[in-house]
């Protein structure tokens, strides 16, 4: 038997927990699924902030915010989805402190807020530096609140389409019991995350950011759009690529390499600070970043995440000693073509949050427009999806097959290690398609990609079980990863001027 | 060095030769060299996504902030069912946040936080639901419908919380299989991966359910079970 619904919802990140809210507010029946647990997704590992134009910092201005994202988005953006989102943002605001979000607050009363890289003002929210977690949580309690169900561990197969190229549901694979379902529904969301995993350890990103959502909506016949454009956060711990967060520059830390010498701005948009960074590594220098100064009250108090990281994962206590860094793979900015409605060029199918490309970074993103960006346009796709879905009632059944690629993959001859090609695409990449470029380089990489492809079946999985078989998961994320890494590839070959974060010599 | 992994038929002995690594690190690596069958759950690696959280000499931990020492015996959550491996159901620990009705009921219209309000449950709000005080629970380990550590700390985060109009109704809903429940052993808090405190949590939310006349139902009626004139009443 099928599953029906107005709304299908394949993601429970910020993005997708905002649109189903609003999806259901507007009155549609709602059902979010998502791999992992719907506060496990990648909201929540963002530190920094959530840009508004509130001024409760200094003077600031919407149209100040709108000159700062257009700047960095080096012309790649839409200009009016842009205005949009910075107009949007003070009420975005707004609902998330009626809602229960504990933004850190100002003596008078009023939500703190810091200054973030490429801003010309203190502009970002924060909630100490777990802001992305005490949104998503928040985000996660109100849709309880509003009784939305939402089915965990339910990985995104195929996107499904009726005889007339409508989207109609999805195929998913149930993880824990191992069977494929079918979902049916008037209108499907994608809200699955980006893409920064094809670096696999070179990212900051959880292990799930495979861009799974990007790789199927395009094989079912999506636009994609500006896929080279590939955030490098300038500082990730160098051994363990763990993101330490802009807020520690934004509240005065230093950049040095190791002569103790700061060698750029350190609040320059990242991409910028990016290849300053790589430049000096690629002299043979270590860089590190020094919050030493700041003190100890202040770490502890603003940056209490970043000194337990330190600690852990590179033993070295910020307070007292330097944080060897390196720029890895923390964000991507391509993603699904979508309309100012957040509607795909498939009909039925909407996308909103990293896997969508509202073209509102452009060729660079700010800090603290990311969660802005899952808020504003989560709410969108959720509205438009629903007045979809409302004006298009599917009346047929879906007559969709159980069978699936997983029926092929266990006939694989796994004979070379995926794991292994997992780990030498992701540093090939880093190497070949990551903060600085040459056709060359870029050549060569897209060739490696399409020798494994073409090789896949000597590839494959050792474990055949149905119940709960990570292997397998991991192993369909490797391939979604592989599709979106040919489309990086052939996108970056295509620009061959740089622009923003596309840096090509 | 050497770990033991309690796979679904067994402990396995696996030998690494990363030292100074964390568990998951570990794990990852057993799981790309060594067993590809091998399952547990990871996200972020850095403590905030809430999926690694797992037993290490039946200590609650998450995998990825903790650093494995030779002879460790892992194990996955206690008091859920495990689906495979290291890896159990979170469904049903989720879904005492709803029957508790963990979010913010009425908002105050004109309530402004200053900075020391926000810092009231700024602690609460750390919360990654990696369900560790569940495992570690005596309390839930033998009553499977008590609401629980994260589930109730989650309601102190919103009761305490000054833009919350209806405390009260956020008090009521978690009388019954709920604070009164609590041992106060604090082994909630002891194993909390967050420095999140449920058991004091508790106590608070114990405290505001007074004012509202809302005591333990387990020292019987308001009256002690004595009836006005101080006799016993049956």
């Amino acid at each position: 038997m099928n599953k029906k619904c107005d709304v299908l919802i394949i993601g429970a990140g910020g993005a997708g927990l905002t649109a189903a809210l609003n999806a259901k507010e507007s009155g549609a029946d709602v059902l979010v699924l998502t791999k992992e647990y719907p506060t496990r997704s990648q909201t929540c590992m963002a530190q920094g902030g959530i840009n508004a134009a509130l001024g409760n910092s200094g003077a600031d201005s919407v149209e100040d915010h709108i000159a700062n994202t257009l700047k960095s988005a080096h012309g790649q953006a839409d200009e009016e989805a842009i205005e949009f989102m910075c107009s949007e943002a003070p009420k975005a605001i707004e609902w998330l402190d009626s809602i229960g979000v504990c933004f850190s607050r100002t003596s008078e009363s009023k939500i703190a807020q810091r200054a973030l890289g490429g801003a010309s003002a203190s502009r970002a929210c924060y909630a100490q530096d777990y802001t992305g977690l005490k949104i998503l949580h928040t985000i996660y309690d109100r849709c309880l609140e509003a009784d939305i169900e939402i089915q965990n561990e339910k990985y995104l197969l195929e996107i499904l389409k009726d005889e007339a190229d409508v989207v109609c549901g999805a195929k998913i694979l149930d993880i824990r019991s191992g069977e494929v379902e079918i979902y049916e529904a008037n209108a499907v969301i994608l809200a699955s995350g980006g893409y920064s995993r094809i670096y696999d350890k070179n990212s900051t990103n959880s292990s799930a950011s495979t861009g799974d959502g990007i790789a199927t909506a395009k094989r079912a016949g999506a636009e994609l759009i500006d896929m080279e454009f590939v955030q490098f956060h300038p500082t990730g711990l160098k051994n363990s690529s763990i993101l330490i967060s802009e807020s520690a520059r934004g509240e005065g830390g230093y950049v040095i390499n190791s002569k103790g010498e700061r060698f750029t701005k350190e609040l320059a948009p990242r991409d910028v600070l990016s290849r300053a960074i790589d430049a000096e590594i690629k002299k043979g220098e270590s860089v590190f970043l020094d919050i030493r100064h700041l003190g100890e009250k202040l770490i502890d108090e603003g940056l209490p995440q970043e000194r337990k990281l330190a600690k852990l994962y590179e033993n070295v206590d910020p307070v007292h000693e330097l944080m060897p860094i390196r720029p890895v793979a923390h964000y991507t900015m391509g993603g699904i073509k979508v309309d100012r409605k957040s509607s795909t060029s498939l009909k039925g199918l909407f996308a909103c949050g990293e896997c969508a490309n509202h073209r509102v970074h452009g060729a660079n993103r700010l800090g603290g427009n990311s969660l802005l960006e899952i808020v504003v346009f989560g709410k969108e796709a959720g509205l438009n999806a629903a007045l979809y879905a409302k004006e298009n009632v599917r009346t047929k059944s879906v007559n969709a097959e159980t069978s699936s690629v997983i029926d092929e993959i266990k006939e694989y001859e796994n004979v070379l290690d995926f794991y292994a090609k997992r780990e030498h695409i992701g540093d090939l990449f880093y190497k070949n398609v990551g903060i600085v470029r040459t056709k060359e380089e870029l050549q060569e990489a897209l060739d490696e990609v399409q020798i494994i492809k073409a090789n896949i079946f000597k590839l494959g999985v050792s474990d055949k079980s149905k119940k709960y078989n990570t292997n397998l998961v991991e192993f369909l994320e490797f391939k979604n990863s592989l599709d979106v890494c040919e489309t990086v590839v052939k996108s970056a070959l295509a620009r061959e001027v740089s622009c923003g974060a596309h840096y090509i010599v | 060095m050497k770990i033991s992994i309690k796979k679904d038929d067994g402990f396995v002995e696996y030998e690494t030769t990363l030292h100074g690594a964390t568990l998951l690190e570990v794990l990852s690596d057993i799981k790309h060299t060594k067993d590809n069958s091998l399952a547990f759950s990871s996200g972020c690696r850095s403590s905030v996504c809430g999926s690694c959280s797992m037993r290490v000499n039946e200590v609650e931990v998450l995998a990825c902030s903790y650093k494995v020492q030779d002879g460790d015996k892992v194990e996955p959550l206690k008091n859920v069912e495990v689906i495979r491996d290291l890896v159990v159901d979170m469904d049903k620990a989720y879904s005492f946040n709803q029957k508790a009705k963990a979010w913010l009921s009425r908002l105050s219209s004109g309530t402004s936080l200053n900075d020391g309000d926000a810092k009231t449950n700024a602690v609460q709000s750390d919360c990654i639901l990696c369900g560790s005080c569940y495992s570690a629970c005596p309390v839930y380990a033998v009553n499977g419908e008590f609401i629980g550590p994260f589930s109730l700390t989650r309601v102190w985060k919103y009761a305490s919380d000054k833009r919350e109009e209806n405390v009260e109704e956020k008090v009521t809903d978690i009388q019954t299989n709920g604070i009164w429940d609590c041992t106060l052993c604090g082994n909630c808090t002891v194993v909390c991966p967050q420095n999140i405190s449920s058991k004091a949590d508790i106590e608070m939310l114990r405290m505001k359910s007074a004012q509202y006349g809302l005591m333990d139902p387990n020292f019987g009626s308001f009256d002690g079970g004595f009836g006005f004139d101080g006799s016993p009443s049956f």
